[in-house]
């Protein structure tokens, strides 16, 4: 089942588009990244998926409602959960004072609302300080806040933007565990992010944003899409002529010698590899290493934003 | 529009100004002045002059202090509503606030309310406290209570309330355009200009603050509220809000 389903989505500023014609869906349960550069409409797609500003053409529902529809706003809002890229907390207010404001916002009755603020506050080791005002905490405790009062009416869909910006490792630790046990209760989750790292970790399938949706697909896949066939070297203590006849017989796409090491093209690697390995073996090869030449996430994205420009 | 969603947004308000005492004397300071501070003064004057003399000029002088309580109910929520935008603004939580289901209309009721309520409260407490100061110091020479009177009613239970709604209307319209709450406050108590405007002409015997003219005004305070209100409405839109409002 399509959490979101996005189809042409379009929003011009004037006459400059911040996002054009992008469409892409998100499954239930799924954690889908948008990854792109500053200005390529992240933040604009998040926006208009949370019904905070309007489209200008497309479509896109969120579990069902239109986003273009007034009367679903209201709908689309109560199912899901945002973390702004701005924590934007009451400074003045308590932990728990701006939990419970948001609470009751999202209208969660209130013994509901005691319990979940008591259980995300316990969980984010902060029920010690729900007393103390905001602006006594610092950023990594703020956003763990900012996180808890978009959850705090068991929200279906999470649209986190940027939530480890300007974090320290620590606390980006943390914020990016908390994700992925989010993941695992089975919500929805949708991110915008800078971090690469963060988005291979976390992301089921990423998409490459630049105004225009560039790429979208598992980070692996993206990868393959990409770059077409992978590398893989295989370290072998001693690199003999049957062994070679061995691995020439699987046919590889392409194959070089760098010492003891075996530098194969390969059009699926995780399917090939066990295969190449036992006729090493079966050569007489005794095998010290094998290792993929991943490009990354990082040289993929570069790739598909340079291709753009 | 639901009430109760626009009660939570203002009660959020109320509670953010307790915590902000700088916020509170802005309410506060205007009445204590007017309410304790003339009153005082009155009783000063009377208690140095002939009372025949004093006598004659001094329904003058009450119905002028008056219409000070007009001024006050447009001066007073000038802190709490540049507060409670720019403020919203500073810590970047209108975000977040316009996530939820919340519609623009109860955020904008919320807010108003916040800055409407305590400011008319804080005007009427003020009101009584002048009135009884006032009859208690003037009881004496005029040899009867001359409040409360049908224009003093008029004042704070019509004028008040017009000149505090348009207040706080103007000072959301200016929240939106600038960035602090100094200059909103600044910006803001333009709004007493044309209201002091009226006070000095009518102390200037221009024209008197009668029954008929104090209902103009009224009218006229009640179609610049509608005014207000419908640019506010125009301005206080969430993709405005998100693009526009820096």
């Amino acid at each position: 089942m399509n959490m979101i389903e996005v189809k042409n989505l379009t929003k011009k500023f004037a006459e400059v588009s911040a996002v054009d014609s992008v469409t892409f869906n998100v499954t239930k349960g799924e954690v889908f990244g948008l990854l792109g550069p500053n200005g390529a409409g992240k933040t604009t797609t998040i926006r208009m998926l949370c019904c905070l500003i309007s489209k200008t053409s497309g479509e896109a529902r969120i579990a069902g409602y239109s986003i273009g529809n007034s009367a679903d706003s209201l709908a689309i809002r109560k199912l899901i959960g945002l973390v702004p890229d701005n924590i934007g907390l009451y400074e003045e207010l308590t932990a728990y004072e701006n939990l419970d404001y948001y609470g009751k916002l999202y209208e969660c009755p209130e013994a509901q609302r005691k319990e979940r603020i008591e259980y995300f506050l316990k969980m984010m080791d902060l029920w010690d300080k729900r007393d103390q005002p905001i602006n006594d905490f610092s950023k990594g405790m703020k956003q763990k806040v900012a996180i808890s009062r978009a959850l705090i009416h068991d929200p279906k869909l999470l649209f986190f933007d940027e939530p480890t910006a300007n974090l320290d490792p620590e606390s980006a630790k943390v914020v990016r565990d908390f994700i992925l046990k989010l993941k695992k209760e089975g919500k929805t989750i949708f991110i915008n992010t800078h971090n690469l790292d963060e988005a291979q970790r976390i992301c089921d399938r990423i998409g490459i944003l630049k105004t225009k949706l560039l790429a979208v697909n598992t980070p692996e896949q993206l990868e393959k899409t990409v770059w077409g066939n992978i590398r893989t070297v295989i370290q072998v203590e001693q690199i003999t002529d049957p062994i070679l006849a061995a691995v020439r017989k699987l046919n590889p796409k392409d194959l070089s010698v760098e010492g003891n090491n075996l530098i194969l093209t390969l059009t699926d690697p995780q399917k090939e590899n066990p295969d190449f390995v036992q006729q090493i073996v079966s050569a007489g090869g005794r095998i010290l290493n094998v290792t993929q030449l991943n490009p990354g996430l990082e040289e993929t994205y570069i790739k598909v934003i340079q291709e753009t420009k | 529009m639901r009430l109760s969603k626009a009660w939570i947004v203002a009660s959020k308000d109320f509670k953010t100004f307790t915590k902000r005492k700088s916020i509170l004397y802005t309410i506060i300071y205007f009445e204590v002045i007017v309410s304790i501070g003339l009153p005082l003064l009155m009783r000063f004057v009377v208690s140095r002059n002939n009372k025949v003399s004093v006598g004659s000029y001094l329904p003058t002088l009450l119905d002028a202090f008056s219409f000070l309580y007009v001024i006050g109910a447009a001066l007073a929520p000038l802190g709490i509503a540049s507060y409670s935008l720019i403020g919203e603004k500073v810590q970047k939580s209108l975000e977040p606030l316009l996530a939820t289901p919340t519609t623009d209309e109860e955020i904008l009721a919320g807010k108003s309310i916040a800055a409407f309520l305590p400011a008319i409260v804080a005007n009427y407490i003020g009101a009584l406290i002048f009135t009884v100061l006032m009859d208690l110091f003037t009881y004496s020479t005029l040899k009867s209570l001359y409040f409360p009177n049908s224009n003093f009613a008029i004042i704070l239970f019509l004028l008040a309330p017009l000149a505090c709604i348009l207040s706080v209307g103007y000072n959301i319209l200016v929240s939106s355009k600038v960035n602090d709450v100094r200059s909103a406050y600044q910006f803001g108590t333009l709004i007493l200009v044309p209201l002091g405007a009226v006070y000095l002409l009518s102390e200037l015997k221009v024209f008197s603050l009668t029954t008929g003219i104090m209902l103009i005004i009224a009218a006229v305070l009640a179609v610049t509220d509608g005014i207000v209100f419908y640019l506010v409405k125009t301005t206080f839109r969430r993709e405005e809000i998100l693009t526009k409002w820096k």
